[in-house]
């Protein structure tokens, strides 16, 4: 499996497990406002997804499309960050996960538009724009909840412990991330650590918010090595259709 | 062979599906026309990208031309440089605005709203009825009403 490909796995699959998560609230959020809001941005990592796995496939040159990448490979093929699969939990939950994901994605596609690969940074270029907004949505509710009511803060604060501890494994570099380094084609993650905290540090002062102290991080999503049981149950519902009707179209 | 000048022409009647007050060339998202061997080359890129109006854009450009007697034509999908707001032709801001859709500000807010002229509006979402809307609100008239992003 070439490192490319690889690459193309795992940006493509953080895109389309959180859009899928986030599609999940379609019809159940708080405010019509916000029931929008996350559709959209539902919707942009959908778009990102196409993008990204597209590559993956041509990439392969095994004739697998976007759609085949997405809908007929297994847990263990997913190459997405554990962040992602966490399951949405209350809003607070669901804002938080996407604050901290926003905050690495941006670090990662900063760097991405420089790309040595014309591919990999066209395709960068296009989700900066979007990600951005994501960024300032996701810090603005982050910021609103957690310097919010009593009990808006205390599921902000809630929702930090719980997943901060998966905000760690973005940054892990392996083989696979040591060979684009050095063709140019996408960042050493370790590189970018030190600006997603400053990032992250400057919202959850203004949110009131308190960062744990441990740096424990758990790991094994984007290698695939372990994804925890909640991935499988996610892809039970997202791929039932093309399981179960092989090739189905509309 | 049919005059690139004429495609533009017939492409500038093609509405856009979501906010049909404006052509697929108001929009800016066609980036090229060119023949190729023969073939009528149309190089759109997308306005975001999941987008669900992308895919319909390409089949309604594809209907006109076919409409029109091309019969070999390819629609290429080109992702940069990325769609931006600034490629909106300004006929299609006034376009925007007669239809109630505020048009984009690089102040990143709209400048008065489309009913009755007020500066004084208010968000109520970053995001809206399609991708490249955001919800806003007339403090005067009270009137709720559709900001096109500016990106
Ligand atoms: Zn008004």
């Amino acid at each position: 499996m070439s490192a490319l490909f690889e690459f193309c796995l795992r940006m493509g699959d953080n895109t389309l497990v959180l859009g899928h998560r986030v599609s999940e609230w379609c019809g159940h959020a708080p405010v019509l406002e916000e029931d929008i809001a996350l559709a959209n941005t539902a919707l942009d990592l959908i778009g990102q997804t196409q993008m990204w796995l597209g590559l993956a496939a041509d990439v392969e040159g095994q004739g697998r499309s976007a759609d085949d990448l997405a809908f007929l490979r297994d847990a263990w093929d997913f190459r997405n960050l554990l962040l992602v699969e966490q399951p949405n939990g209350d809003f607070g939950v669901t804002m938080m996960r996407q604050f901290l994901f926003d905050a690495w994605h941006l670090g990662q596609l900063e760097t991405l538009i420089d790309s040595a690969d014309d591919r990999v940074s066209a395709i960068a270029q296009k989700a900066i724009k979007e990600v951005t907004y994501h960024f300032d949505r996701s810090s603005g509710l982050v910021i609103g909840l957690g310097d919010g009511s009593d009990e808006s803060h205390a599921r902000m604060q809630t929702a930090l412990d719980l997943l901060w501890p998966f905000a760690g494994e973005g940054f892990e570099a392996d083989a696979t991330d040591l060979e684009l380094a050095g063709a140019g084609i996408a960042p050493n993650p370790a590189g970018l650590r030190a600006a997603f905290d400053a990032r992250v540090e400057q919202v959850l002062q203004r949110a009131t918010l308190s960062l744990p102290e441990s740096r424990f991080a758990h790991r094994g999503g984007r290698t695939g090595a372990r994804h925890s049981e909640h991935l499988g149950h996610m892809l039970a519902t997202m791929q039932v259709l093309q399981r179960s009707y092989p090739g189905a179209t509309w | 062979m049919t005059p690139i000048a004429q495609v533009w022409e017939w492409l500038d009647a093609v509405p856009d599906p979501e906010i049909p007050v404006i052509s697929v060339t108001d929009l800016g998202i066609v980036r090229d026309v060119d023949w190729e061997d023969g073939t009528l080359i149309v190089t759109v890129t997308p306005t975001y990208s999941g987008c669900p109006a992308t895919s319909v854009i390409a089949m309604d450009i594809e209907t006109a031309l076919r409409d029109h007697g091309v019969d070999r034509i390819a629609i290429r999908q080109q992702l940069a440089p990325p769609w931006t707001t600034d490629w909106l032709k300004p006929a299609a801001r006034d376009k925007l605005k007669t239809y109630g859709i505020a048009p984009p500000q690089p102040a990143g807010g709209p400048e008065s709203c489309p009913h009755c002229g007020s500066a004084n509006v208010e968000r109520i979402s970053q995001f809206g009825s399609t991708p490249c809307k955001a919800q806003w609100r007339c403090r005067d008239c009270l009137e709720p009403f559709d900001y096109f992003k500016c990106i």
